[in-house]
């Protein structure tokens, strides 16, 4: 059913279509959407059986996800920021265990200094955490991969993690194609733990494991990974037949086969992308756009097969490696010659990524001259002021505050 | 009653199984059938107090749930002696997370449990003293105050053992742990620190809250048993004597233990929805010395350079305990 | 492992069983079974423990049948023996001892009332053994070397069997049906008994026989000079005590007073006033701490009124009066002259004054030796002349009937193995469980049951028996005090208290066994079992 509907809200309808067993969650924005929406569909018995559980942290969140997944039930919880963080260790531990947990990650940026708006540095800093992680690009990709999401966690028994752009996408109203609940039965089996904690047949699960094993522990979850370099696209296909639409998979290729210039991104800003390249098509200017929806695993073999021949790979980041840069790009470069490669941090903490931004920074890559780590709309005054105090003095202050005061958006006090 | 003592036969009920009881009134621990739900082979330390206390407690619950039952546990000696690949001496379902996560953990097997029709199959989690009075207690209390149906079981041996004897939040004061050394002039752990978690566990006014020893397995026993009476949140803070931490002979677990409780350091007793419905009186009182004089980690109180002093708070907190409790008959 | 579960994350029940633990050991736990202080006590060599342990079970029959390997007299030892079993009793320790000779008592007249037997079951030897003596020794070595196979003659100068037991305790200590019943099971197991036989010639006897017990007790009253005038009246208490048990009791007179401080005078006053005497007086050189007779028989004469006078001695009877001189002890603690005289008014004066062995039959025989009036033996029984073996009253030793039928069933050992050319050597006891081995936490808190005492009106005018016994819920009570010192009682405490499972349980009666690929060496079950059971031993190599 097609409807006008907020991104959160559009997503939770489509987890309680994947009828979890156990939803539990702690508020965050831009997350609080998604689960007061669940709390609603189990309080009002719409989505049951299902124990919604109002835990007391993230990371209580998580290990609650864990311990209802060991027993066999489906299980999802969202969270976003300082919440991911919180619960790191814990996220560390499903995949480890191999349990399928799917989470919203509404993503957002991380402090200090506190800000709630939409970048990647929480997701990707969960990059290595052994999960499955799907950028949606819209709010119908995000409600569509949640459903994609428990058939591939349930199939390779790996956590996986579906990132939407906070605000962005979790709190637009947009139009989303909501499946029925038969569609989607028949297209999600029931959950079929690979392993269970079952008193009719007991196991031990959470071993300590030694030098002796850890290395192929390890390389089993890569392993299982790769498979899902397999299986991601698959489960698209099949979502495609099922459901008439293209969602998930492992890249969006737009307009590449004859382009010399590549964006790469993630998530919702690839819309835009999409429209300045359009335009820039319009112009003349061989462009395409590559969209990665699986980030782990990384899909070396897709990048190189889109990037082809292209001769400049730009990365649009909405994270930052702090001192290195790209996230996205060092993962990229194992794809295609590194060379070709320039990494663009965009979009940190909420700031717009305008179609004008763009359009400058494309332009400085197609005539070569974009720097390999460039900061779109950086404030270069105001980096120079206090690139300057902090050269004068050990004792400059805090910086952000410094920058804040430079805007005028804090009255400043004494000196 | 935690314990009735049996009159009639010679060793009442405090053995283990009186040859002369019904079987019915044995101890679990006397059956030729009992689950052993902590096998041989497991690596705990010579005459480790956890390894019992764990055992004891998980089979009296597997009697108590006719088997269907689910073991959450915190990370821990518990965990590391018990499931070193390839091996595990559980022979019950049994799950290893984290360290601090082990009650929500629990939580989320029973809230598993229940959306699955399954409520019949009832959830143990369980920790070290570290597990569930420091890092776990976010989530222990958090369990607590949802009334999670869970029965969480700490084995209380006074310190992070499995990391090397290193200072919680339950360690006593003037114990010598490795980071609360035996040098200056208040030696060992400092007095007026720490945690009481099963006053904290009933201030949540949860159904069911006792503390218990592995001195009395009877009680022991009992209180598992009572706690699976209950649905939601029950709590039972075990002390488990570590004789590697505590620098006791390997053989004296079980005697340590009975001393804590004789001198009143270690108060027995039971609370329902926060209140104190049962206390297991003091048998055969003895001064806290006698307790503290069988471990090294109190060595430094004793002797030409002892503490006699220190001594002495220790035992008044021995005496508060039995004032605060009624541990003594008629006192 | 099942494939599909993850590698090395989740685990197969019962694969810590690959860990063999016990490598860790330094120092094994080892069972043993200790010898409990009762039994170490028990003249008669009773394994008390044992029987004990059945009757706490409630198996009174089998408990009985292992009092009967040592002891055919039960119901007799549960009335008159001193109890150095509970004298040596763990638990007095702790609060007070067992009853033991209470549930003995219990368990005897239990086989009385039940006709319980012992089954003979030894093939018959063909030897033939004469016994001199039909009091508790020779009795009990009849009975022994009836269980061994062997033939049994007893030739007894009395009226009827039982020696001492008869002729000297009175019937309110051992009613004589019991006396009887317990006789009469050892005679009905095929003893000839020639009663009122006096044996004179103990060399003629043995042409007849392949060997000799004597056991002819010691019944020669011990007198002391007394300055008396012609109509002061002098027993002694031995033929006091025969001739009331044989239905001629002498008169003696409102006032009677008893010379001598062993449990034969307090017999023969409180006999005295059942007699009728309204004063009975005991008189004793020293004092009530010093006396011989035991705390038991002084409280129960006091109890019936009798009187004492300490530190005296009787310097002279007339016809209604006794002159006693007072005494002191000196540093030694010997009683000394102090020539302070006191008169007192007396019909009777007993002489308690102990007895002596008439060991006229041996006169002439070979390589016999006596000491102190008595026949000196060596471990084995046997006197210096070869076949002729001698217990009881007779040979150095305290006086008691246990003592007695302790040496009836050594000597019966001895002479069988003595005419099998064997060497019979009992075997080394184990270790004593002293009550340091004990953990006595686990022993519930249960004071010991007193048996119901005849009120004292009664007791004074009658011969009825004074201590009556232990019912059967009390006698069971009494029995499971018994700490089982030593000796595992399966209490299942080891099997409960090992942190490492290593303890089997067979199942009932068939205790426990380490599992020795997991024990650890903790020692945690010898800390633990109740009864010093187990031991710590360094590992063998
Ligand atoms: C008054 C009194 C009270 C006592 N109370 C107790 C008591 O409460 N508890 C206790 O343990 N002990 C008690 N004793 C001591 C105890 O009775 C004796 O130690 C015990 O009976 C000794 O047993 P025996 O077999 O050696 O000799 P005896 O019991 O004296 O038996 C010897 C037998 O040999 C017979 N005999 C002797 N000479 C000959 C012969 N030449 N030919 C054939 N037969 C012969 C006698 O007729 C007699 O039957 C008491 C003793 C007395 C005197
Ligand atoms: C988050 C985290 N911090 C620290 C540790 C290290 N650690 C593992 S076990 C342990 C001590 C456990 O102490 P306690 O809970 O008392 O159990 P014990 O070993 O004493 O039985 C510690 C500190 C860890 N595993 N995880
Ligand atoms: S350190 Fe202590 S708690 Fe840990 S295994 Fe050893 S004895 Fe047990
Ligand atoms: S307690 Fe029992 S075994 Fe121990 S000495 Fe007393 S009667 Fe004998
Ligand atoms: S602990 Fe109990 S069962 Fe074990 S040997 Fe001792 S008495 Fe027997
Ligand atoms: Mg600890």
């Amino acid at each position: 059913m097609l409807r006008q509907v907020e991104g959160s809200r559009a997503v939770a309808d489509a987890v309680a279509l994947c009828r979890p067993e156990v939803v539990c969650a702690y508020p965050i924005s831009p997350q609080t959407h998604i689960v007061e929406a669940l709390a609603a569909h189990v309080k009002s018995g719409r989505l049951s059986p299902c124990e919604f559980v109002t835990v007391e942290s993230e990371f209580a969140a998580m290990s609650v996800a864990i311990g209802a997944s060991a027993v066999g039930a489906r299980a999802y919880t969202a969270t976003a920021s300082q919440g991911l963080l919180y619960m790191a260790e814990a996220v560390y531990n499903a995949s480890g265990l191999g349990l399928p947990i799917v989470m919203t990650v509404a993503n957002r940026a991380i402090g200090a200094p506190i800000n709630i708006w939409n970048d990647h540095s929480d997701s990707m800093s969960q990059r290595d955490s052994g999960w499955i992680q799907l950028y949606a690009e819209t709010n119908q990709e995000a409600a569509d991969l949640h459903v994609q999401a428990f058939r591939i966690a349930e199939e390779l028994s790996l956590p996986v993690m579906v990132c939407m752009d906070g605000f962005i996408l979790t709190h637009a109203w947009e139009q989303v194609d909501t499946p029925s609940q038969e569609e989607v039965d028949a297209f999600l089996p029931a959950y079929e733990p690979r392993q269970v904690l079952d008193p009719a047949d007991p196991v031990s699960i959470g071993a300590m494991v030694g030098p002796e094993a850890f290395t192929e522990v390890r390389y089993l979850a890569h392993a299982r990974q790769m498979q899902a370099l397999e299986l991601i696209p698959d489960v698209a296909s099949r979502f495609a037949e099922a459901f008439g639409r293209n969602s998930g998979g492992l890249v969006h290729p737009y307009r590449t086969d004859d382009a010399e210039t590549i964006v790469i991104a993630l998530g919702s800003v690839l819309g835009t992308i999409k429209d300045t390249v359009d335009e820039m098509r319009r112009d003349g200017v061989r462009m395409g756009v590559l969209g990665i929806t699986s980030f782990r695993p990384f899909p070396l073999d897709a990048v190189r097969t889109a990037v082809g021949e292209a001769r400049h790979v730009v990365v649009l980041e909405k994270a930052l490696a702090v001192g290195i840069g790209g996230i996205v790009t060092a993962n990229v470069r194992m794809a295609v010659t590194p060379e070709r490669v320039s990494t663009v941090i965009a979009g940190l903490g909420g700031r717009a990524i305008t179609k004008a931004s763009l359009h400058r920074m494309l332009a400085d890559a197609i005539a070569g001259r974009l720097e390999p780590l460039t900061f779109l709309d950086l404030n270069h005054e105001l980096i120079g002021n206090e690139l300057a105090r902090m050269a004068a003095g050990r004792r400059s202050g805090p910086m952000a505050e410094n920058l804040l005061r430079d805007l005028g958006a804090v009255a400043s006090r004494i000196g | 009653m935690p314990l009735q003592p049996i009159k009639f036969y010679q060793t009442g009920s405090f053995v283990v199984g009186n040859r002369l009881l019904d079987p019915d009134e044995r101890a679990v621990q006397a059956r030729i059938d009992r689950t052993n739900s902590l096998n041989c082979g497991h690596r705990a330390c010579q005459g480790c107090g956890e390894a019992l206390g764990a055992r004891y407690a998980l089979d009296a619950a597997m009697r108590a749930t006719g088997n269907q039952m689910v073991a959450v546990n915190a990370t821990g000696c518990l965990e590391v002696f018990s499931t070193p690949y390839p091996e595990t001496s559980w022979r019950i379902p049994w799950l290893h997370s984290l360290f601090g996560n082990a009650p929500a953990v629990a939580t989320g097997v029973a809230a598993g449990l229940k959306a699955k029709g399954r409520s019949d199959v009832r959830v143990v989690g369980q920790g070290g003293d570290g597990g569930t009075v420091d890092i776990g207690f976010g989530c222990l209390s958090g369990m607590f105050e949802r009334n999670d149906d869970v029965l969480f079981i700490c084995y209380d041996n006074e310190a992070y053992m499995n990391t090397g004897v290193q200072r919680s939040g339950a360690t006593p004061p003037a114990a010598r742990t490795t980071t609360t050394p035996a040098i200056g002039p208040e030696p060992g752990n400092v007095f007026g620190q720490g945690k009481n978690v099963p006053a904290i566990a009933m201030a949540h006014e949860i159904p069911y809250v006792a503390t218990a020893t592995v001195a009395d397995l009877r009680d022991l026993e009992y209180k598992v048993t009572r706690a699976m009476d209950f649905r939601g949140a029950r709590y039972l803070h075990v002390l488990v004597p570590c004789p590697l931490g505590w620098g006791s002979a390997s053989g004296d677990t079980i005697r340590i233990a009975r001393l804590a409780k004789e001198s009143g350091l270690f108060p027995v007793f039971e609370a329902e929805g926060g209140e104190v419905t049962d206390v297991s009186k003091i048998r055969r009182r003895v001064p806290v010395e006698d307790y503290l004089r069988l471990q090294t980690r109190y060595a430094h109180l004793f002797g030409e350079h002892g503490h006699p002093g220190t001594v002495a708070r220790i035992q008044a907190v021995a005496d508060r305990n039995i004032r605060r409790f009624g541990l003594v008959e008629g006192e | 492992m099942d494939h599909e579960k993850p590698f090395a994350i989740t685990l197969d029940v019962g694969s810590s069983l690959a860990n063999k633990t016990g490598a860790w050991r330094t120092e094994r736990p080892v069972y043993l079974d200790l010898l409990p202080p009762c039994n170490q006590a028990c003249p008669a060599g009773e394994n008390i423990q044992q029987w004990l342990y059945h009757a706490e079970g409630g198996g009174y029959e089998a408990a009985w049948r292992q009092i009967m390997a040592d002891n055919p007299f039960p119901a007799v030892m549960g009335r008159v023996c001193y109890r150095p079993c509970e004298t040596a009793c763990n638990r007095g320790q702790l609060d007070e001892s067992v009853g033991i000779n209470s549930v003995e008592r219990f368990l005897g007249d239990e086989a009385v009332r039940n006709g319980w037997t012992v089954p003979m079951t030894a093939s018959a030897t063909g030897k033939h053994v004469l016994i001199v003596g039909a009091g508790p020794a020779g009795l009990s070595a009849a009975y022994h070397l009836r269980l061994l196979g062997h033939d049994v003659t007893i030739r007894d100068a009395g009226d009827a069997p039982g020696g001492m037991m008869r002729y000297g305790i009175p019937r309110y200590r051992l009613p004589r049906e019991v006396l009887d019943a317990e006789i009469d099971r050892i005679l009905a197991m095929g003893v000839r008994l020639e009663s009122g036989c006096h044996v004179t010639d103990v060399v003629a006897a043995l042409t007849e026989f392949d060997a000799v017990f004597l056991a002819v007790g010691a019944h020669i009253a011990k007198r002391a000079y007394i300055p008396a005038g012609d109509s002061a009246r002098i027993l002694d208490a031995v033929a006091l005590l025969h001739d009331v048990e044989d239905a001629q009791p002498p008169m003696l007179g409102r006032r009677v007073v008893v010379y001598g401080g062993g449990n034969t005078a307090m017999d023969a006053a409180r006999t005295a006033k059942r007699l009728g005497a309204t004063d009975a007086l005991v008189v004793y050189r020293r004092t009530r701490e010093r006396m011989p007779a035991h705390d038991v028989e002084v409280t129960e004469a006091t109890d019936e009124g009798v009187a004492m006078k300490w530190l005296s001695t009787i310097a002279r009877a007339d016809g209604e009066t006794v002159t006693v001189e007072k005494m002191r002890l000196d540093d030694k603690g010997f009683p000394q002259p102090t020539g302070e005289f006191e008169e007192l008014a007396a019909d009777t004066v007993v002489l308690a004054l102990g007895q002596e062995a008439d060991l006229a039959l041996l006169d002439g025989v070979s390589g016999i030796e006596t000491e102190d009036g008595v026949v000196r033996v060596g471990p084995t029984l046997m006197t210096g002349h070869p076949g002729i073996f001698a217990g009881g009253d007779m040979v150095p030793s305290e006086r008691t009937v246990t003592i007695a039928i302790g040496h009836g069933k050594n000597a019966a050992r001895q002479i069988d193995s003595w005419l099998r050319k064997g060497d019979h050597r009992a075997p080394q006891p184990a270790a004593l469980a002293s009550f340091d081995k004990l953990n006595t936490w686990y022993y519930s808190d249960a004071h010991a049951t007193v048996r119901p005492q005849l009120e004292a009106a009664r007791r004074v005018s009658t011969f009825d028996e004074v201590t009556g016994g232990l019912d059967e819920s009390t006698a069971l009570f009494e029995a499971r005090r018994c700490l089982s010192c030593g000796n595992c009682f399966e209490c299942d405490n080891c099997y409960g208290v090992c942190p490492d499972n290593a303890v089997i349980k067979l199942g009932p009666t068939r205790r426990y066994e380490i599992d020795y690929d997991y024990c650890k060496g903790c020692g945690i079950c010898v800390s633990e079992c109740p009864c010093g059971a187990i031991e710590m031993r360094p590992e063998p190599g």
